[in-house]
């Protein structure tokens, strides 16, 4: 869907640029990169400098920049552009583990602002500084996220741990993850990331089982997990509304 | 940005922080901040990030530091200058942001979980 939005605008002076957040890196997005085949640039972010460098905290999310390489709007929910009819996303799931079939009832409660999005994205490339949409610096900074000196370490403490990951030490990144929770608490992306590396269930959709596992909840080293989390905040609190 | 030492090149620590070393301190866009001593060819991470309010976490055990990000603006972003985002792209080539000026670019963050 994105892909063929890119192609329709790309002569317009318009470029998509898609970047995986995950801490296993080009391992981790190499099937879905390879099955969407894209004529973009599509790059590997093993340890989320779009949050750091952006304040992205949760996907998806995108941030927009004009020919002079400013940010005109900062991190903010981006949803696939709209398609008619929407279609359901609960799907053939007789097969399912009863927690996925509760992960997606939340999840198609999750909001949607992807016509008012989209509509916006075709007026900027339209209009380019004069849209109203295209946001000045002072608005683009004080519409980025909050950080204090608190979020910024916590920030420290996610890419620690990312790296720690990445270089085999599990038990030792779970300390620092933990700690990135605790500082950046409004961050799912640093929460999701965490819940994928647990596993829970064997098979390919282990990474969104993102809880403890059955046979040993025990042995599940967070507070959270994407279903109680989600249910606590409300599914319709997960991102926030898009607003022009 | 990763350490497995604290003292580090200029080059170095300019593109791991995105803060450019000058002589009137660490700029980024056009926020500068004032840096005593003004840095020489090495940079003293543990004393350049206490004067940025950079925080400086350590896992002692694998002998690695990680750099966080600066808070003084109290916001993510300090400037609407967008940041020279340097990634690999599937097969390890690294793609740099600033090579699209010119055109209008959606940065669009996904994850596979």
């Amino acid at each position: 869907m994105w892909q063929a939005l890119r192609n329709e605008l790309h002569p317009k002076g318009f470029e998509l640029v898609t970047v995986g957040l995950d801490t296993l890196g080009a391992e981790g997005c190499r099937p879905f990169i390879e099955a969407a085949k894209p004529e973009h640039p599509s790059l590997i972010d093993a340890h989320h400098v779009m949050a750091e460098l952006f304040g992205v905290i949760n996907i998806p999310q995108s941030v927009w920049i004009d020919e002079q390489g400013m940010i005109v709007r900062p991190a903010e929910t981006a949803p696939a552009p709209p398609t008619r009819p929407r279609q359901s996303r609960i799907a053939g799931n007789a097969d399912l583990p009863q927690r996925f079939v509760e992960i997606m009832q939340e999840a198609v409660k999750i909001p949607n602002d992807a016509e008012d999005y989209h509509a916006a994205l075709r007026d900027w490339v339209a209009h380019g500084a004069a849209s109203r949409f295209a946001l000045s610096p002072e608005q683009v900074i004080a519409r980025s996220r909050p950080r204090d000196e608190a979020v910024a370490r916590g920030h420290a403490h996610f890419e620690l741990a990312s790296e720690l990951e990445r270089r085999g030490h599990h038990d030792a990144a779970i300390g620092h993850f933990r700690e990135a929770h605790r500082l950046v608490p409004d961050s799912w992306t640093f929460r999701r990331q965490a819940w994928s590396l647990e596993g829970g269930i064997d098979g390919p959709l282990a990474r969104f089982w993102q809880g403890p596992p059955p046979d040993d909840p025990e042995r599940w080293p967070y507070e959270g997990d994407w279903l109680s989390d989600v249910r606590a905040v409300g599914a319709e609190n997960y991102n926030e509304r898009w607003r022009p | 940005m990763i350490l497995d030492k604290l003292t580090i090149g200029r080059a170095d620590f300019e593109a791991g922080t995105g803060w450019q070393l000058k002589p009137e301190g660490a700029c980024k866009g056009d926020v500068c901040i004032p840096l005593h001593p003004a840095p020489g060819a090495t940079v003293d991470v543990a004393k350049t990030a206490a004067q940025m309010g950079l925080p400086l976490v350590e896992d002692r055990k694998h002998g690695l530091w990680a750099l966080g990000p600066e808070s003084i603006g109290g916001r993510a972003l300090t400037t609407a200058e967008a940041p020279d985002l340097r990634l690999p792209d599937l097969d390890g080539n690294e793609f740099r942001l600033s090579s699209l000026r010119g055109q209008k670019v959606l940065v669009y963050a996904w994850a596979p979980y």
